[in-house]
């Protein structure tokens, strides 16, 4: 019979070929668990790794996957292979040094700044992702790793201490301050409510109609997340599927291919109000859309019925601070929002804005930190 | 108290009226043995909270509880000076004259000591006043709390030490049994997640239901308790917003009570829908269905 370390380290190895990351306290935690639990008892065995392996709900099936494999011999199957890490490839470009530097750094705290080096970066700003080559799209994702996006600020239940003679007594301080002056508190010091910015939650349409901006969108959503810790992006097909922790790394192409790797519906059909109904319930209205500034980004074309895909977008509505479309189909002359799917969602909508080229995004950045 | 097995904590809990599948059971027997906390997530209504009550009556040990919500802060959670205690002393003080006497080092050094101290929820558990056995720490929905004091409380959880600049730091001698529940609303951070040993609390299976009911609820007769199981287990499968949780069964069940029911029947299930089923599209949905079909489907499944 094998021993509880190798049993420990077998499933942590084979949970980690399933994408799940174990890290190694985690297997000497469940090495511990064995010992107390004994590996007289299937059920046992099995317990002791939920509660010592398993740190999200979406992965207790991997986890049942891997308990299958180690101690009934189960190989996974072929498609479960774990994947290599992707080789990244970085782009030397030849840009025109004259980017004005010192003073304007100041600014990037409010608003978003694009530091353009690029000469023809006025055409490119402006460009539909649809029609640039590789090579542009290629630039248009470099640059937009200059964006910051940060959501509209709302009052904060943290005080923090202030200069004003008014608003609720810091007592601790004014007791301090009382002591140099031989116990009377003859200055009080106060705190105000400070300020703190909204949860921006990004939904990101990968259906095939939206393959031409979908890639783009999701490097938006990229360079969102790695610029600040309060964004959450999910992606919506024929299903929804949660990537922020996917778009986590640094690097954007293994980033990307992160995302590529857990969403099995890129490019497929679209069933946005199914998909919209499972954020709902699992994740939206439960808290984590609740005063956020939802982004959906969409060509608004759904298979589903209209009628499924309105209700969801007004439930959503309801507990959001801010609803805004993002349809980069508006750019195009003659827009209307015919598709059924955009009409039933548009009462519901605060705003609809165009998200079909870098300029178009900056403006997007703008309209989410109003 | 003897920890021999998982059964032990079975057997305990259910002595409580807290009747724990395997799963949980395994994870609460490893908390204790392991001296780890534990995580529990799950929707709401299916009982997280109920675990650290019930495991501090079979414990014996003083259940604290920390109700997380946004801005909670060290202040609120750890401890504060009693400053308005702080300003008596020293007006006091200088009325006496000792103010003079006295150098104001010494009257600082004073004012920070235990007597002016007020100990919240996680000091009390690291340093419990007196010398009884590990209290329960219950940290309430931590989802709600902000990142900041997610912070805080994975440097708490992984040493069990609090430091107090004025006093120096506090080590528990028994590490307190923890107990931290999320609904999810958002995810907790992989740091903290790591500290903990995890479970998802899910519904209860029919059987366990009808038990909890009975057990809970024990005006209510065993024909009903299974009725009213078997109407939830049928609306859960209905892909409503909000699915009931083991607490609205009891609810519904002790409803029906009340109003003198023994059996299900439509009319008595559409007034008392509003006990089960919070939302107005949830109700809308089931009555569209009908009423009447729910009813029939849990008879039967209930006998």
């Amino acid at each position: 019979m094998a021993t509880v370390e190798v049993v420990a380290v077998s499933m942590a190895r084979t949970l980690r070929g399933l994408g799940v990351p174990t890290p190694p306290d985690a297997s000497v935690a469940y090495a511990a668990a064995l010992a107390e639990v004994g590996m007289g008892r299937r059920s046992g065995v099995y317990w002791a790794g939920r509660a010592t392996l398993v740190r999200h709900p979406e992965d207790i099936a991997a986890y049942d996957r891997a308990f299958a494999a180690v101690f009934e011999g189960f190989q996974p199957a072929d498609g479960e292979e774990p994947t290599p890490a992707p080789e990244s490839v970085t782009i030397l470009v030849d840009t025109e040094d004259d980017a004005p530097a010192g003073p304007d750094a100041a600014d990037l705290v409010d608003g978003p700044v694009l530091t353009l080096r690029w000469s023809d970066r006025e055409v490119l700003r402006a460009k539909d992702f649809a029609r640039c080559t590789g090579a542009e799209l290629d630039e248009a994702h470099r640059l937009m790793g200059d964006l910051r996006l940060v959501g509209a600020r709302r009052a904060s239940r943290r005080l923090r201490p202030t200069r004003r003679q008014r608003g609720p007594l810091d007592l601790g301080a004014t007791t301090r301050e009382a002591l140099r002056t031989g116990g009377e508190p003859l200055r009080t010091v106060h705190r105000r409510a400070g300020e703190r910015p909204r949860r921006v939650v990004l939904l990101c349409d990968v259906s095939g109609s939206m393959e031409a901006y979908a890639r783009a969108l999701v490097r938006f959503a990229h360079v969102a997340v790695v610029g600040r810790a309060q964004v959450e992006v999910f992606t919506l097909g024929t299903r929804c599927t949660r990537i922020t922790r996917e778009l986590g790394s640094r690097d954007p192409d293994a980033a990307l291919d992160a995302v590529a790797g857990v969403v099995d519906d890129w490019s497929g059909g679209t069933r946005l109000g199914a998909g919209l109904r499972t954020f709902n319930d699992t994740w939206g209205v439960r808290g984590l859309a609740r005063g956020a500034v939802v982004v959906i980004l969409s060509d608004g074309w759904d298979r589903g019925d209209p009628a499924v895909l309105g209700e969801q977008v007004r439930r959503l509505q309801r507990v959001a601070h801010r609803l805004v479309w993002v349809n980069p189909l508006k750019a195009s002359p003659g827009f209307a929002p015919i598709a059924r799917g955009m009409a039933a969602a548009l009462p519901h909508v605060d705003e609809l804005v165009e998200g079909h080229s870098l300029a178009s995004l900056e403006a997007l950045a703008e309209v989410i930190a109003r | 108290m003897e920890l021999a097995s998982v059964d032990t904590v079975r057997a305990g809990l259910a002595g409580e009226q807290y009747l724990a599948d395997e799963g949980l059971a395994t994870s609460v027997f490893l908390a204790l043995r392991l001296q780890r906390p534990l995580l529990l997530e799950g929707d709401a209504g299916v009982g997280k909270t109920e675990v650290a009550k019930s495991l501090a009556r079979w414990t014996g040990g003083e259940l604290i509880r920390l109700q997380c919500y946004e801005g909670l802060d060290a202040n609120q959670a750890v401890y504060e000076w009693d400053h308005a205690r702080q300003l008596l002393h020293l007006r006091a003080a200088e009325a006496t004259g000792l103010a003079a006497d006295r150098g104001t080092e010494d009257l600082e050094g004073e004012l920070y000591t235990e007597r002016f101290l007020v100990r919240r929820a996680l000091l009390q558990a690291i340093a419990p006043p007196n010398g009884s056995g590990p209290p329960v720490l219950l940290i309430d929905e931590i989802d709600r709390a902000d990142d900041e004091f997610e912070a805080f409380l994975l440097e708490v959880l992984s040493d069990y030490a609090i430091t107090i600049p004025e006093l120096g730091t506090f080590h528990a001698e028994v590490p307190p049994i923890v107990v931290i529940t999320s609904n999810r609303t958002r995810d907790v951070h992989d740091a903290l997640k790591r500290r903990c040993l995890y479970h998802w609390v899910e519904h209860p299976d029919f059987d366990r239901e009808v038990a909890i009911v009975r057990l809970r609820a024990p005006g209510v007769p065993e024909r009903l308790a299974r009725q009213v199981a078997a109407a939830v287990e049928g609306l859960r499968a209905e892909g409503l917003y909000k699915p009931p949780g083991v607490a609205e069964t009891i609810d519904w069940a002790e409803a029906l009570a009340t109003l003198g029911r023994a059996t299900l029947d439509e009319a008595s299930v559409s007034a008392t829908l509003g006990t089960v089923l919070k939302y107005r599209e949830d109700h809308e949905r089931v009555r569209s269905k009908g009423v009447a079909a729910l009813v029939q489907a849990a008879v039967l499944r209930g006998m």
